[in-house]
């Protein structure tokens, strides 16, 4: 057989059937998925509408994240009434069809891409698909994970497949070691800046090298969540010992016996050594420094120690264009050094970055320190799990102390369709993943960086290189 | 699904790149239940905020259009599918551009929405004629996959021939995957025998 990329494995051993003569089109199997309030609703409607079972219900998981408060005291009553409505019909279908539900007193409660792989549901070798873009989280696993629409949620119930196309692949290696104070996020930062907010479109991205194999689990989760902010519909880094280790014991994890038959299986999981990729992006860790964005696409970004690009160095009209239109959108004007960008709220939470490590990280700036006057601060766990895990190591103290809010976990200001809303104008440090015009609020202003880089701005009241003015690494 | 065959009607330009999927269909529209009233929604902030005067498809005779010719990659973002049944509520059928994001041109052939990717030049000369007012109507003809415009300059595209005859029957997939039942449960029973710990 002609030597396959990682990718191409896990999509043949997931292949029912070919659709098309060449096998680019198929009906794929698909191992899980977990549903959220927002984007499952029309497809049980559906269901209903035609009669049709779910295939598999205990493939699936219900978890409400997106539209749920997030005050410290925590409650069953949504922010609002739409949002009730879409929590109440989410457990009704949940019942109704047998599927397991995480509601928002549950004790495992969270954001969906946090609480899957916490409590063991994502498994190496794994095809899951899921209604939301950053289901490509799990690829850190050596699973392929996708978003799909609400047409596919309800194609994926009936059926357990999907009607698939197969991508192209690309190889991205970071080869060497990162400086110190750089992270996961800047890595992937760096990555989509290089080559675009749809550089990866069309294609399913495999992460190596040394950097990336150095990560933690976490970091690796960080890196391949945010791979579909360059377009990459899969993202996957082959599986090792670190993450067996992570997975072992988590209580849905398999157990004995079967561990062991898993874990040799697993241990299979990666790229032929004369694979082919259709493209190879090489970036050099060394190089790589803290990042934050300073317009309203992700890939507008650049080093914190670095200011505003000029729109009229750029040549390409339209690029020019869009940095005008952001720039505009932002209140900034170029020449401006970043680190001089001065802030009015801070946000550490999301899929991205509102893990375990994550917080340790953003703690150990901003312990013994305050935020700056004038500041509104917030933490928000990515799971109700995480938070119960910071709150016994104190780290709910270490923020409370400096002034951050400590709130309960959910999607939050990530998207802010529950009431954590940026106002018109004001502007955010932000650990989530999406720099859009409004996605915190419509006339809010979002900077996207790594969490430790948000409690360092917290402090500051600006923009700022922990490495520098924080001496925290 | 509503079929697409040939379909005629005004093309709107919106030419910049990343329009994304918040921008589309903005999050307070995303609290329903069911695929309906989200005509309001789309572009919401572009068709009713400060700047509406000078959007588009606030202009004659934009305001009637039914295809959208669009910057790169169009619908990048969030994966609500809400965008793509806002537009066809709103009476869009067909969206024009160089590239689309992944989950939302899946979206699209879900819903009857017809995705046409063409070469920047050829875009470029599309953008062109439909940003002037008295060129702006054309005619998709899917089963010849060609645009026609005023003067008869026709381009050609190309279609995944699945997705063709999808969007051209208006097939209801979930039905037509149901018809190989037999073959997932083969597939599921050998699947599972074979890595156990998911069984
Ligand atoms: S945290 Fe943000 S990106 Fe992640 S699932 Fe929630 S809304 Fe989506």
């Amino acid at each position: 057989m002609a030597p396959r990329t990682l990718y191409d494995k896990l999509v043949d051993a997931h292949t029912v059937r070919r659709l098309d003569a060449d096998g680019r089109q198929v009906l794929l199997y698909i191992d899980r998925t977990v549903l959220n309030e927002y984007t499952s609703p029309q497809a049980f409607t559906g269901l209903r509408e035609a009669g049709r079972p779910v295939w598999r219900p205990r493939a699936s998981l219900g978890t409400v994240d997106h539209v749920n408060p997030t005050a410290s005291r925590r409650v069953a009553a949504m922010a609002d009434a739409g949002g009730e409505r879409q929590a109440e019909y989410f457990a009704e279908n949940c019942r109704d069809f047998g599927i397991e539900l995480f509601d928002v007193l549950h004790p495992l409660q969270g954001i969906e891409h946090v609480v899957m792989p916490e409590i063991g549901l994502v498994l190496p070798g794994m095809v899951i698909a899921a209604g939301d873009s950053h289901t490509t989280t799990y690829g850190a696993f050596g699973a392929l994970g996708f978003g799909i629409g609400t047409s596919d949620i309800e194609h994926y119930l009936a059926t357990q497949t999907l009607i698939y196309k197969r991508l192209k692949s690309m190889r991205v290696t970071v080869d060497g070691t990162l400086a110190p104070g750089v992270r996961a996020k800047d890595v992937v930062m760096a990555l989509i800046r290089t080559i675009g907010a749809s550089g990866a479109t069309g294609y399913a991205i495999e992460f190596a090298g040394t950097a990336i194999t150095a990560l933690s689990v976490e970091g690796r989760m960080t890196i391949c969540n945010m791979a579909v902010e360059a377009g990459a519909r899969g993202a996957l880094v082959a599986p090792d010992d670190r993450v067996f280790a992570y997975i072992a014991g988590r209580p849905r994890a398999p157990k004995d016996d079967l561990w062991d038959q898993a874990v040799a299986a697993w241990r299979e999981l990666k790229s032929d050594p004369d694979a082919v990729f259709d493209q190879e992006v090489v970036l050099s860790a060394e190089i790589i420094e803290p990042m934050v964005t300073w317009g309203t696409s992700p890939d507008q970004a650049a080093p914190i120690n670095t200011s505003i690009p000029d729109p009229a160095q750029e040549p390409n009209p339209d690029r020019r264009r869009d940095m005008e239109r952001a720039l505009a959108y932002m209140g900034l004007a170029p020449g401006m050094a970043l680190d001089a960008i001065t802030i009015d709220r801070a946000f550490i939470g999301s899929c991205t970055n509102a893990r375990i490590e994550d917080l340790r990280d953003a703690a150990l700036v901003v312990r013994g320190r305050h935020v700056a006057a004038g500041v509104r601060a917030m933490v928000v766990p990515g799971s109700s799990t995480v938070k119960r895990q910071a709150e016994a190591e104190g780290l709910d103290k270490v923020f409370l102390d400096a002034g951050f809010e400590w709130r309960q976990s959910g999607c939050s200001m990530c998207l802010a369709m529950n009431d954590d809303v940026l106002g018109a104008g004001e502007r955010c440090a932000s650990s989530t993943n999406r720099n859009f015009e409004g996605r915190q609020g419509a006339g809010g202003r979002t900077h996207l960086m790594s969490p430790a880089m948000v409690a360092a701005a917290a402090i500051a009241g600006r923009l700022t290189d922990t490495r520098r003015d924080i001496g925290g690494n | 699904m509503q079929p697409f065959t040939i379909v005629s009607g005004i093309a709107a330009p919106l030419p910049a790149s990343n329009i994304d999927t918040d921008v589309i269909m903005p999050k307070q529209f995303l609290k329903g239940v069911d695929r309906s009233g989200l005509s309001d929604g789309v572009f919401h902030d572009l068709r009713f905020g400060p700047l509406r005067d000078t959007f588009v498809l606030n202009k004659s005779p934009w305001q009637e259009a039914r295809f959208l010719v669009v910057g790169p990659n169009f619908g990048c973002g969030s994966s609500r599918e809400h965008a793509v049944w806002g537009l066809g509520q709103l009476g869009f059928r067909a969206l024009i551009g160089t590239s689309f994001a992944g989950i939302f041109f899946d979206n699209c052939a879900r819903n009857g929405m017809l995705a046409i990717t063409l070469e920047a030049a050829a875009l470029d000369t599309l953008t062109a004629i439909v940003s002037d007012p008295t060129t702006a109507a054309l005619t998709i003809d899917l089963p010849a996959q060609t645009i026609t415009a005023p003067g008869g300059l026709q381009l050609a595209f190309d279609i995944e021939p699945t997705r063709k005859e999808s969007l051209i029957l208006g097939l209801d997939a979930v039905g037509a995957t149901l018809q190989e039942r037999a073959a997932i449960q083969r597939f599921e029973q050998a699947y599972l025998q074979e890595n156990p710990w998911l069984a």
